[in-house]
Parts: structure tokens; C-alpha cells; sequence
């Protein structure tokens, strides 16, 4: 179970996220929709503690991230950008995160197999595809056997294998019971992965629905998107110009 | 899987940055070249001292200064490299009590640099004992203030690599922390020896080239009025360990309040 509760931070004059409240609960895949620069990355780093709120706080299973115990054991994270040293290997740096929450050795070799990385172990991560890179990010969330995960953009440089790699394993997880929590700007994506979704746009939530509730009123899930967040988006292409040219 | 009782410390997270910085290659690449650089320095200088008057000792520790400046660049980077890499975003995951995790780095840098340091120290006295000619007598480290000499030149290392892990918890770029080390070390050791002399006894790089590494006191000859009054070696070691210090509690100040 994640809570935010009037989360909100600022970056200068710009508001990042604005007094957002929404619930993620377990046993499902949760959708984290919006355009981009709505703030999902943002609240994403305020529910792990990377940044700090101006105000309000998000839980994690009732407590703030940095009073977790074991917080790998019980939170597993991707980020969208890679976090991973390039001189490093895949498994130094997951033995270096399992020995820091007092993780079986075992495990890493357990998550690179997971990840189809496990050929791959012994190389420098500097030499890694984009996708490799996003299969050790996911190994790293995997690795404490977390009840509750936050990805980031995970499909971002995978192929197509890959995509549908992503897909059946967050069901999966979430089918055991776990808390998954996927942000991503890909909604077709988003259809076909997620049951529930927290959509946002500048940083305020727009709707904490589920997929199937949000397509009812619309013809797509798309069209609903759009109509949510139409008054949201930072920027958007001027279709009459777009005709003229 | 279950969880142990209790919940991270200081413990998971020396092991942890054990782990990371053993498995970089640049580590011991850098601490290699470290070690050779300043022994070979020093046997290049003990080769062409031809003053048996002296301090000998000091010389064979020529090549220490140069040396210092890897350690420091890898105690920066040592941080640095976890900001341009987005390691640190996994590293505050498993243990968010972000000054934990500096305290850790500076146990297992400043416990690594400690021993290179040492050896390197030790390794240079005994080869330009060695190798030292023109009928100079070879100190012993039985001499008056010798194994004093070369035992806190090793750990001038380790307090210079400590002083560079806290600048680059304060600075986190790379480029920058480097830049502000080697000004800090280096060439502001030259602008105060010529500007202040009373300050200049004070610069990290004079402490160790006139407070760690000797076996006497320093003096200026006839030009003694225009000399500074070097600090005395347990001194030295201490004004180096306050830099350390107090670049680290900055660092870890900084590290726990600013966004990661």
C-alpha cells in the first residue's frame, strides 16, 4: 500500500506537485498516467525520499520511506534513468545493494537469471543497451522481494519482446499480492498492463480510477486521456498549423 | 525470504560501499599508479641527492605530494562518480539515512588509503635506502624522528583522500570537486607561500611537505625571516584531519538536506 497524502513540492516558481492525494493498493497493477513533465517523476522521488515535499508526506505500508527497516526488502524501485556506475558489473552492483539490506548472496544471481541478464553479469554496465540497462534496473527492484513496487517508465528502451517481458511480469507480481506502481506517458501500454490508474497533470490529480471505468465514457482509453488531461498539457501542437504545412 | 530482526547500519553500509569501490577498476588502477608514482619520484630524487646534511628521509618522501593528488581525485570521485552515474539514487534506496552512507565511504576509503598510503610511504624510505649513492649515508628508521616521518606521511594520504570524498559530497560534479581540491591543495599552497607566510604553514600541501615528512624542523637558512614557522608533525596531522573533518560533516550536511 502506497499513500500520498497533499503531497506537494516546488522547484523555484514552478509547482512540481500540487497537494496530490491518491491511494495505490495492492494486488493490483496501478497506472501512473500524464504528459510529460505532469510530475510523475517527481512524486515517484518524493514516495522513495530522493526529494523532499514542501508539503505533505507519502507512506509506504504506513510508514515514510526513510523509517523502513529494510527498505529493499520492502520497497523495490526503477527509476527512469539509469542508476548504475558504467565501470561497475551488474552483479557487483547488486551485491552491493543486497549486502546493504542484508540480502542472501543468492539472490542476486536469482534476479539476473529473472532478468535474462545472467550472461551477461560479468560485464562492465557502461556496455549495456538501453534495455539491458532497464533489466538490471528491474533486477535492482527485484532483489529484496519487495511487497510493493515503483517503476518508473519501465518499457523506455525495451523491444517489443521486452514490452510484453515487462507486461506479464507486473501481473504477475501483482497477481501474488504485491503493490506495483508504473508510471508511464504510453497509454495503449498502460490498457493492456494496468487495472487501476492515478492519472495527474501539473502535478494535481485528474482521476484515481480504473481502466476499465475511465474507457467507459469515451471510445478508447486514449480518447479518455485526452479528455482528462486536455486542459493540463503544457504544450501541444497547434493542429491548424499542423494542417497548413 | 525473510527479514532479519533489527534494520541497517553503519554495518550493512561498509559493506555495501566495500563492495562498491573494490569492484571499480579505476580504483586500483588509480592507487597502483599512486604507490608507484610516489616511490619512483622518491627514488629519483634520493639518486640525485648528493648532500649527505640533508634530510635525506625527507627526500626519499619527494614523491608523495604528486601521489597525494590521485588519492584526493579518488576520494572525490569516489562521490562524484555515484551523482554522474545515478548510483546514488540506488545507494540512498537501501540505506536513506543519507549521513550513513558518507560515514561508511569515508571507513572504507579512508581505511584503503591508509594502508596504500602507508605502504607506499614505507616502500619509497626502504627503496631509496637502497639505491641512494654519491656516498650518502642511508637514514635508518631508527633515526631520530625517521619512522615518525614516514609512518605520518602515509597517512598524509589518507587524510588528503578523506578531505577529497568530502568535496565531492559538497560539490558532486566531478569536473568541479576535482578543480576545487587541486586549487585548495595546490595552487593555493603557492599563492599564500608567496602572499602570507603566516598562513602558508597552514595549506594541506606544506603540512605534508614540511610537517609530515621531515625529521627535523624545517628551517629557511639565511633567508630564515622570510620563512613561516612550519607546524610541528602531530600538528600537521591534526589541522590535516580537521580539513578532513570538516569537510565531511559539510558534505554529509549538505548530503541529507539537499534533493538527491
Amino acid at each position: 500500500m502506497i499513500e500520498a497524502r497533499n503531497l506537494t513540492r516546488r522547484y523555484g516558481r514552478t509547482v512540481a506537485v500540487d497537494a496530490l492525494s491518491f491511494e495505490v493498493r495492492p494486488g493490483s497493477v496501478t497506472g501512473f498516467l500524464g504528459p510529460n513533465g505532469s510530475g510523475k517523476s517527481t512524486t515517484m522521488r518524493l514516495i522513495l525520499g530522493l526529494d523532499r515535499p514542501h508539503a505533505g508526506e507519502a507512506r509506504i505500508g504506513g510508514r515514510r520511506y526513510r523509517e523502513l527497516r529494510w527498505p529493499l526488502r520492502e520497497v523495490g524501485a526503477l527509476l527512469e534513468a539509469k542508476a548504475f556506475h558504467p565501470g561497475r558489473s551488474a552483479r557487483s552492483h547488486l551485491a552491493a545493494l543486497a549486502t546493504a539490506n542484508a540480502i542472501p548472496r543468492a539472490r542476486v544471481d536469482e534476479v539476473l537469471e529473472q532478468v535474462g541478464l545472467a550472461g551477461a553479469a560479468g560485464r562492465r554496465a557502461g556496455t549495456f543497451s538501453l534495455g539491458m540497462g532497464q533489466r538490471l534496473g528491474v533486477a535492482a527492484a527485484l532483489l529484496g522481494d519487495p511487497a510493493v513496487l515503483l517503476l518508473d517508465e519501465p518499457v523506455n528502451g525495451l523491444d517489443p519482446e521486452g514490452v510484453r517481458w515487462i507486461r506479464e511480469l507486473l501481473r504477475s507480481l501483482a497477481a501474488q499480492g504485491r503493490t506495483v506502481f508504473v508510471s508511464s506517458h504510453l497509454i495503449a501500454e498502460m490498457a493492456l498492463t494496468a487495472e487501476r490508474l492515478v492519472v495527474i497533470g501539473r502535478g494535481r490529480l485528474l482521476a484515481d480510477t480504473t481502466v476499465a471505468e475511465l474507457s467507459a465514457g469515451s471510445g478508447s482509453l486514449e480518447d479518455a486521456f485526452f479528455r482528462l488531461t486536455g486542459a493540463t498539457a503544457d504544450y501541444r501542437a497547434n493542429p491548424a498549423a499542423e494542417a497548413a504545412s | 525470504m525473510t527479514a532479519p530482526s533489527g534494520r541497517y547500519g553503519l554495518a550493512q553500509a561498509v559493506r555495501m560501499e566495500w563492495i562498491k569501490l573494490r569492484s571499480l577498476r579505476s580504483t586500483w588502477w588509480t592507487l597502483l599508479v599512486t604507490a608507484a608514482g610516489t616511490v619512483g619520484i622518491g627514488v629519483a630524487v634520493g639518486l640525485n641527492t648528493r648532500d649527505a646534511s640533508g634530510d635525506v628521509t625527507n627526500n626519499a618522501l619527494a614523491g608523495v605530494v604528486p601521489g597525494l593528488l590521485l588519492t584526493g581525485v579518488l576520494g572525490v570521485l569516489s562521490m562524484t562518480g555515484e551523482y554522474s552515474s545515478g548510483t546514488i539514487r540506488a545507494t540512498l534506496a537501501a540505506i536513506p539515512r543519507r549521513p550513513l552512507v558518507l560515514l561508511a565511504k569515508a571507513v572504507v576509503f579512508g581505511f584503503v588509503t591508509l594502508l596504500v598510503g602507508e605502504a607506499a610511504s614505507f616502500t619509497a624510505f626502504l627503496a631509496v635506502r637502497a639505491t641512494l649513492r654519491h656516498g650518502v649515508a642511508a637514514p635508518a628508521l631508527g633515526d631520530p624522528g625517521v619512522l615518525r616521518a614516514v609512518a605520518v606521511t602515509g597517512a598524509g594520504f589518507c587524510l588528503i583522500g578523506l578531505l577529497g570524498l568530502g568535496l565531492g559530497a559538497i560539490v558532486r560534479h566531478s569536473a568541479a570537486a576535482v578543480g576545487v581540491l587541486v586549487a585548495g591543495v595546490y595552487v593555493g599552497a603557492q599563492a599564500f607561500g608567496i602572499l602570507a607566510h603566516g598562513v602558508a604553514a597552514y595549506m594541506p600541501i606544506l603540512i605534508v611537505e614540511n610537517s609530515l615528512s621531515t625529521t627535523r624542523p624545517v628551517t629557511c637558512g639565511t633567508g630564515a625571516a622570510s620563512c613561516p614557522d612550519f607546524l610541528s608533525a602531530g600538528a600537521g596531522l591534526g589541522v590535516l584531519a580537521l580539513y578532513a573533518a570538516l569537510a565531511l560533516v559539510a558534505g554529509g550536511w549538505l548530503l541529507a538536506r539537499r534533493d538527491a
